[in-house]
């Protein structure tokens, strides 16, 4: 076999290529993602406000910042990166959410520059960016290492990632997958495979591997009474987190 | 010079960009324009009159209680510093009835804060001309008409009659009770029973100060309110009479109705003129079945109508008014869609279940009157203010009416969003 490493999985682009077409349906196959959207656009553009001091209550308070959102999906996130004002690239292992979140985003009258790639094409074409996304996305790659430390050099010099996943614990085997997929079937069975999720110190040696360090960590929490989502100090389940070019 | 333009596509004309179309430019569509706009949502108001007529005395008689967690709604949207100067505070309120003189006096002093203001409408919808003019994202379209809404997943059109094409993330519709936009939607109306009264507005002049006092008599017929305006020398009067005989009273001989309207008032100001036209409002209470549908939101009367007597129905469309600007700006601020469901949904829960208490009390009280509740309607009448000064009291409301109503909207708390 050549020694070619690749972070795409054919069995996980299979997967989503059967479900590219519900990602804008709230109550879709995707539900969960729509749920929390909102709490984790608002991690994501505290954090980018408090980075590159910029003022969240002015009008796309983003622009003239570059983002990268890796394993964009349908575009849940490139949009209203978007429209926060930062050029968005967002990229996909699966072509046919590419073609999705294309339609949507000319609906919508948003330009994104959306293209069906790897993160290791951007890093061997030499691009960066000031902001990279890796949301929900480091559980369904290939090659985790490679994944990470090439997601780290996309960032620019003064730049940041944000990275979400699901944390490898018994709670999470019981809410995240036995929950979400047999019980509430919130997801289709399957789409988890608790063995690919990874840990807060794992996420963050692999960033640190691609010369980044993890700044600040977060769970995201369901309550099930409020049927909401927060912020909350509990890893154990979902977790978020940024991190920064080293020193 | 009829000129039809169809609904269908094809109609050519200019076409605007904006976030949220505000159907109606009336006290609570005009307020919701200004502090979307003031907030960096860009936002096109649509009003089929000119503004020349809505500032026409004939056009609108009456006056506004302001309760005053809405003078902190008009205060944060910046329409109150164009009508600051025009308002009376309300610094006291009598409450009488039939059988004892004094039944109830709430003072000011005893709470260091006037209970609320009074203004006449056109005062307030001069304010909001004014803070349209400042924004440089609120755009107002009159004298215009809607002439076809189309909603889809991904956005809004409408269309106006003179071929305008405005394409927008929200349509809000804010043209009043007998909304066109929720009629075109299908949401469909809950009816209260007839009250079978009718509300009798006019502004008068007298010749004694009256102190910023405002009255409350419950007649047989129904309330009767004086209302202090600006200056001193002017109140504004709601009159409630049984239904037939109040279009009587309306249009009798001058002599004769004041005859009527002195065997009311009472001669404690002096001598008493009507100075303006006599405006009969006959008293329904209707509710909009839902708020929100797909990339539409209700708000004001076009939600929610209900008895004037309550003097609630501005306050409560500025409630309205409050917690939607909460929510698109929270959404504008995050990138979401401010069309989107989630955004509506969260609206409508914040609302609705306020409104239907609101609507359930006000109709109870209207119809359930006795000596024991005057106090109530002396809150009804000067609005929320004194509801929210008397804990004791609006803890009473709300347990037997079902339970907390949430949170405030930030705007109603005199907070920044
Ligand atoms: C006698 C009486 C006394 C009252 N006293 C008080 C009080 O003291 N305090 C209080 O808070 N409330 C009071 N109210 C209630 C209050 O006046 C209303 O609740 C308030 O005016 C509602 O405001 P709105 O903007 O929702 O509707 P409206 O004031 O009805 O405004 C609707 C606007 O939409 C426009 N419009 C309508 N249809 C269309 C269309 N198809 N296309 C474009 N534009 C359109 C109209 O021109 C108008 O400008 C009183 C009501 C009555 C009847
Ligand atoms: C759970 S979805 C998350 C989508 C989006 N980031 C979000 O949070 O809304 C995971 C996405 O990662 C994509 N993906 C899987 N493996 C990938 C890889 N190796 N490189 C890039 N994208 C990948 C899938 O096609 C899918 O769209």
């Amino acid at each position: 076999m050549a020694d070619v490493r690749t972070t795409a999985s054919p069995e996980e682009v299979a997967k989503f290529e059967a479900m590219a077409d519900s990602w804008w349906d709230p109550n879709g196959k995707f539900k969960p993602l729509h749920t929390f959207n909102p709490v984790r656009l608002e991690f994501i553009r505290d954090a980018a406000a408090t980075r590159f001091g910029r003022e969240i209550a002015a009008d796309q308070p983003f622009t003239g910042l570059s983002l990268v959102d890796i394993g964009c999906g349908g575009g849940l996130l490139s949009e209203p990166m978007r429209r926060l004002g930062f050029a968005v690239t967002g990229i996909d292992a699966t072509a046919k959410n590419i073609g999705t979140a294309s339609v949507h985003a000319e609906k919508v009258g948003l330009d994104i520059d959306y293209r069906a790639c790897l993160a290791e094409d951007l890093a061997a074409a030499g691009e960066k960016f000031d902001v990279v996304l890796c949301m929900e996305v480091v559980e369904h790659v290939a090659d985790v290492d490679l994944f990470l430390t090439t997601c780290a050099r996309l960032v620019k010099p003064g730049g940041m990632l944000v990275g979400a996943t699901m944390n490898r614990t018994m709670k999470s085997l019981v809410m995240a997958k036995i929950g979400a997929e047999y019980i509430l079937r919130w997801l289709p069975r399957g789409t988890h495979d608790w063995k690919k999720f990874l840990k807060p110190s794992e996420f963050a040696a692999g960033l640190r591997a691609g010369g980044l360090e993890v700044n600040s960590l977060k769970g995201l929490t369901f309550n099930p009474l409020e049927n909401s989502w927060s912020l909350t100090g509990d890893l154990s389940v979902n977790y978020l987190l940024t991190a920064v070019p080293a020193e | 010079m009829s000129q039809t333009v169809s609904s269908s596509a094809g109609v050519s004309g200019p076409v605007l960009t904006c976030d949220v179309v505000v159907v109606g430019g009336g006290l609570v569509g005009g307020t919701l324009a200004c502090g979307l706009a003031q907030h960096g949502v860009s936002t096109i108001c649509i009003d089929k009159d000119d503004a020349a007529v809505l500032l026409d005395t004939g056009y609108d008689g009456r006056s506004s209680a302001i309760a005053l967690a809405c003078q902190r709604v008009l205060d944060g949207t910046g329409v109150w510093a164009h009508m600051v100067a025009d308002v009376q505070p309300i610094l006291d309120i009598r409450v009488t009835d039939s059988n004892s003189p004094l039944h109830l006096h709430y003072d000011h002093r005893e709470v260091g804060a006037p209970m609320g203001y009074m203004a006449e409408n056109r005062t307030i919808r001069r304010g909001i001309l004014a803070r349209f003019a400042e924004l440089e994202k609120a755009t107002l379209l009159a004298p215009a008409s809607v002439a076809a809404v189309e909603r889809r997943v991904d956005g809004a059109t409408v269309t106006l009659t003179d071929g305008r094409v405005i394409r927008a993330r929200l349509v809000v519709a804010a043209d009043g009770r007998r909304s066109q936009i929720r009629e075109m939607a299908g949401i469909r109306l809950q009816h209260g029973l007839p009250y079978n009264q009718v509300g009798i507005v006019m502004t008068v002049w007298h010749e004694k100060d009256h102190r910023g006092i405002a009255h409350e008599r419950f007649l047989p017929s129904g309330p009767f309110a004086i209302l202090p305006l600006p200056g001193g020398h002017h109140s504004s009067l709601v009159w409630t009479e049984k239904d037939p005989l109040a279009w009587t009273i309306l249009k009798l001989p001058e002599e004769e109705f004041h005859a009527e309207l002195m065997s009311r008032f009472g001669d404690f100001l002096g001598e008493v003129k009507v100075v303006s036209k006599r405006f009969g409002y006959p008293l329904t209470l209707q509710h909009a079945s839902r708020y929100i549908d797909l990339r539409l939101a209700l708000v004001g009367d076009a939600a929610h109508g209900m008895h004037p007597v309550a003097g609630q129905g501005m306050n409560f469309g500025l409630r309205d008014v409050a917690a939607l600007i909460e929510k698109v700006v929270e959404a504008k601020r995050l990138g979401v869609d401010v069309g989107a469901a989630t955004v509506l949904e969260g609206y409508q829960k914040w609302r609705r279940f306020d409104n239907v208490l609101m609507l359930g009390m006000t109709d109870g009280l209207v119809r359930l009157f006795s000596n024991d509740l005057a106090p109530l309607r002396l809150a009804r009448t000067a609005g929320m203010a004194v509801v929210n000064k008397l804990p004791g009291l609006k803890r009473f409301f709300m347990r037997h009416a079902m339970g907390d109503v949430g949170a405030l909207p930030k705007l109603m708390q005199g907070e920044p969003l």
